[in-house]
């Protein structure tokens, strides 16, 4: 993965408005943050192949970046996300790391679904 | 001297830290070690330092990183069952533990190792050795595998005691640091630092290598 260039992702954003998707988004601080610190209050959601089709989407912030994707019903949100890349499939992959390299936020788009 | 060791964990790695002097000891006496993985890890946090993968690009190489692991470990029966990651606990356990019956009938083990239920702090850890007791009961009595289980939840001797099986694995360190080294997609951001407080006799790094503790799960 790269750094996220915006320009980039906004015209890839652009060019996936209005085709139908499918999406991987995921938060998390790992299993094993509350063990480390017993006050850390542990929360994360991953959600893998759900299908979206956006009516419109914008990515937004200096680094990390934001992602709003409008829908005819609702939203789609993600923030933190630093790195991204097209991969061979065609798949856009967007991911926020930590200070430490490890991944806290997953948000990947792809026409095909993912694997299970 | 035991006839067949039958490892089960959820994550490629489980087997490097707590388990891989255990498992050399068994291999390089000639006991014959099956290692059940449930999943490739998909959903691990660590990417590598500097970052070798993506989200969807993971679960390939820690396949290869278990296979790599494997050959160090002389481990040559290794089965993955291809499940995902964080969704151990919600898979159908009925399904799961027919699987994990299946391959302790096939391969009659005398031992079998996993995590211990309710003390191992990842929640596919606590499912797996939940699954593999029960798989296990499924046999009668008289005829089952002990149960060498791991836990390692805070305040876990407070309920369990001390572990009744210590084991020294100082023979096996060297090849266990490369075992540890093999899962380098989930290592090595640490394994430096390791490796040095290994050198240096860092207490707590030198006792984690060379000391490997289980409870005998009661059955
Ligand atoms: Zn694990």
């Amino acid at each position: 993965m790269k750094p996220i260039d915006p320009q980039l992702v906004q015209e890839k954003l652009t060019e996936l408005a209005g085709t139908s998707l499918y999406i991987h988004l995921e938060t998390t601080n790992g299993a094993y943050a509350s063990h480390k610190n017993q006050s850390f209050f542990s929360a994360g959601a991953f959600i893998r192949n759900v299908q979206l089709n956006f009516l419109q989407g914008k990515i937004t912030g200096k680094g990390p970046y934001r992602i709003g994707l409008e829908t005819e019903l609702g939203w789609l949100y993600a923030e933190g996300l630093t790195e991204w890349e097209t991969d061979e499939m065609n798949r856009v992959l967007l991911a926020g790391h930590d200070a430490d390299g490890k991944l806290a936020i997953a948000l990947e788009l792809s026409e095909k679904p993912f694997p299970k | 001297m035991e006839n067949h060791v039958l490892v089960i964990f959820p994550h490629p790695d489980d087997e490097a830290f707590g388990v891989a002097g255990t498992i050399l000891s068994h291999t390089r006496a000639g006991t014959p070690v099956t290692y059940v993985c449930l999943t490739l890890g998909e959903m691990g946090r660590n990417m590598g330092r500097p970052i070798i993968a993506n989200r969807e690009t993971l679960p390939e190489i820690r396949k290869l990183e278990l296979t790599e692991a494997c050959r160090l470990l002389g481990v040559e029966d290794l089965r993955r069952f291809g499940m995902r990651d964080k969704t151990v606990e919600f898979a159908d356990q009925e399904a799961l533990q027919s699987r994990l019956f299946d391959v302790i009938e096939e391969v009659n083990p005398s031992l079998v190792i996993t995590f211990y239920p309710g003390y191992a702090v990842h929640p596919d850890h606590d499912a797996t050795g939940a699954a593999v007791v029960q798989a296990v009961k499924r046999l009668p009595e008289g005829e089952r595998p002990k149960i060498h289980a791991i836990a390692f939840a805070q305040g876990c001797e407070d309920v369990l005691g001390e572990p009744d099986i210590v084991h020294d694995v100082s023979d096996f360190a060297d090849q266990k640091m490369k075992v540890i080294e093999a899962h380098a997609s989930q290592t090595s951001g640490v394994i430096d630092t390791m490796k040095k407080q290994f050198l240096e006799e860092d207490e707590t790094v030198r006792d984690r290598m060379i000391v490997e503790r289980f409870w005998t799960f009661p059955l």
